[in-house]
């Protein structure tokens, strides 16, 4: 007997370019937010440190190298990812629409444990909204990042952040929202593991 | 019929057993991943391709920083009530082994590329053309203060020794064995200043005594304090911080 026939259908919920972007994004977020936070600790903007052994680099000069490499593969890879995803009307497809009310309702169900995963190739409003909340605080990292790096050549952009050390804050903010993002979107991985797989392979069971 | 029924139901009972077999699994494997990670992270920065990797990504940035820097864009300047109180003091030493440098002894030597290398004494300097600036100083930890230079713009002073413009870097030695360089095009910006006065008054030995370089358009370590040596060259001459592994180029 054919187990695809028996069990459920098997549905391509991610073209192979979202799973490889995917993986470089999570890859370069990971290696930027370790080594941002090295380079956070040379002078905390805060009244905190951030633990030192998450972070990579092992100095500031070591963390600076790597965030200044990694910003490539993060800026070139998110390009090709938003390039696709306009152009492709995945992100209109898959990310709209979102509603105030679809997110609250999503939310209180799952803060009750009754938030229906049955049809894993939508997103719920909840997670349409996560998805465009990280997209865009990742944009946001990434210009005010280039406002910190080139507040000469570009002071235009620095300005428009509250100059230089408004860029520094609005940078520490976006930072907060993607780790803050990222962590509750593994979260859910781990408590809906059946979604991991399908970032690999592409394919998800479906509704039967 | 009755069988795919019989049938649905095992699958369903089964796939919640294996989703918990699949969450547990999923726990353990993530759990060793992030260890191996962390491991991985103490690690990866020592090996050496690693390293070369990143050398070589530092000296692509350099050319990208060229290529944005922009010959007439100006630093943003600040009114007077913007200046930091007080401006921080900062060096690859301490506070107290800051080095006192006699005016009298004191003379300005220039090397490489330039026409007239006569040594420079602190009133001939002085009696050079000055401008001021009121500027952000970017340290590379992320801090910033605002400051008020004056001194003689490094351009007048390059056309007027005769350096050698199209070379490539300019180098500076100085009294506290500090040692930098920068490119020819951000020398010849018309905010980089040989700065002989901090404030309104000569600049005092926290800040440099008798002259530093302030440069705008670049990182607070590309600011030398206690300058006693400048010279041209087309050979990369590097610098303290740099040939450690902080970006030569460190454009703002």
């Amino acid at each position: 007997m054919n187990a695809d026939s028996t069990m459920a259908r098997w549905v391509k919920v991610h073209p192979a370019i979202v799973r490889i972007t995917h993986w470089i994004n999570a890859v370069a977020i990971l290696v930027m937010v370790a080594s941002g936070w090295r380079i956070y600790n040379a002078s905390p903007l805060f009244d905190f440190r951030l633990p030192a052994e998450l972070t990579l680099g092992g100095w500031l000069g070591g963390a600076l190298q790597w965030h200044f490499a990694a910003m490539w593969v993060l800026f070139l890879n998110g390009l090709v990812y938003l390039a696709y995803g306009f152009a492709s009307g995945r992100f209109r497809r898959r990310l709209l629409p979102i509603t105030v009310h679809g997110i609250l309702a999503d939310v209180s169900a799952a803060l009750r444990g009754k938030l229906a995963h049955d049809d894993l190739t939508v997103y719920n409003t909840a997670q349409r909204a996560a998805y465009v909340a990280i997209i865009v605080a990742l944009i946001v990292l990434v210009v005010s990042g280039l406002a910190i790096w080139k507040p000469v050549q570009f002071h235009w952009l620095t300005a428009l952040m509250g100059d230089y050390e408004g860029a520094r804050l609005v940078h520490f903010l976006a930072m907060a929202a993607v780790v803050f993002i990222a962590l509750v979107h593994i979260v859910m991985v781990i408590l809906v593991p059946r979604t991991f797989p399908s970032m690999i392979t592409g394919r998800i069971r479906g509704p039967a | 019929m009755k069988p795919r029924k019989m049938g649905e139901g095992l699958v369903r009972h089964g796939s919640l057993e294996i989703q918990r077999i699949e969450r547990r699994l999923f726990l353990r494997q993530g759990l060793s991943l992030g260890a191996l990670a962390l491991l991985a992270g103490c690690k990866i920065t020592d090996d050496e391709s690693v390293q070369s990797t990143l050398k070589s990504m530092s000296r692509w940035n350099d050319g990208v920083q060229a290529w944005l820097f922009d010959p007439k864009r100006l630093a943003p300047e600040f009114p007077a009530s913007a200046i930091t109180q007080p401006f921080p003091f900062n060096a690859y030493y301490g506070e107290d082994e800051i080095r006192e440098i006699d005016p009298k002894d004191y003379s300005l030597e220039l090397g490489g590329l330039i026409r007239e290398r006569k040594a420079w004494t602190l009133p001939e300097l002085y009696a050079l053309p000055q401008a001021s600036q009121i500027t952000r100083h970017v340290c590379v930890e992320g801090w910033s203060a605002i400051g008020k230079w004056s001194g003689v713009p490094f351009r007048t002073f390059l056309e007027r020794v005769g350096a050698d413009m199209s070379a490539k870097y300019v180098g500076f030695k100085c009294a506290d064995d500090y040692y930098t360089s920068i490119d020819m095009a951000s020398a010849l910006h018309p905010q980089t200043l040989l700065a002989l006065r901090f404030g309104d008054q000569i600049l005092p030995p926290k800040y440099g005594f008798p002259m530093k370089l302030r440069i705008p358009t670049k990182l607070g370590f590309k600011n030398p304090k206690h300058i006693r040596a400048i010279f041209v060259t087309n050979t990369y001459p590097g610098g303290y911080w740099e040939d450690q592994g902080y970006n030569w180029f460190s454009g703002s």
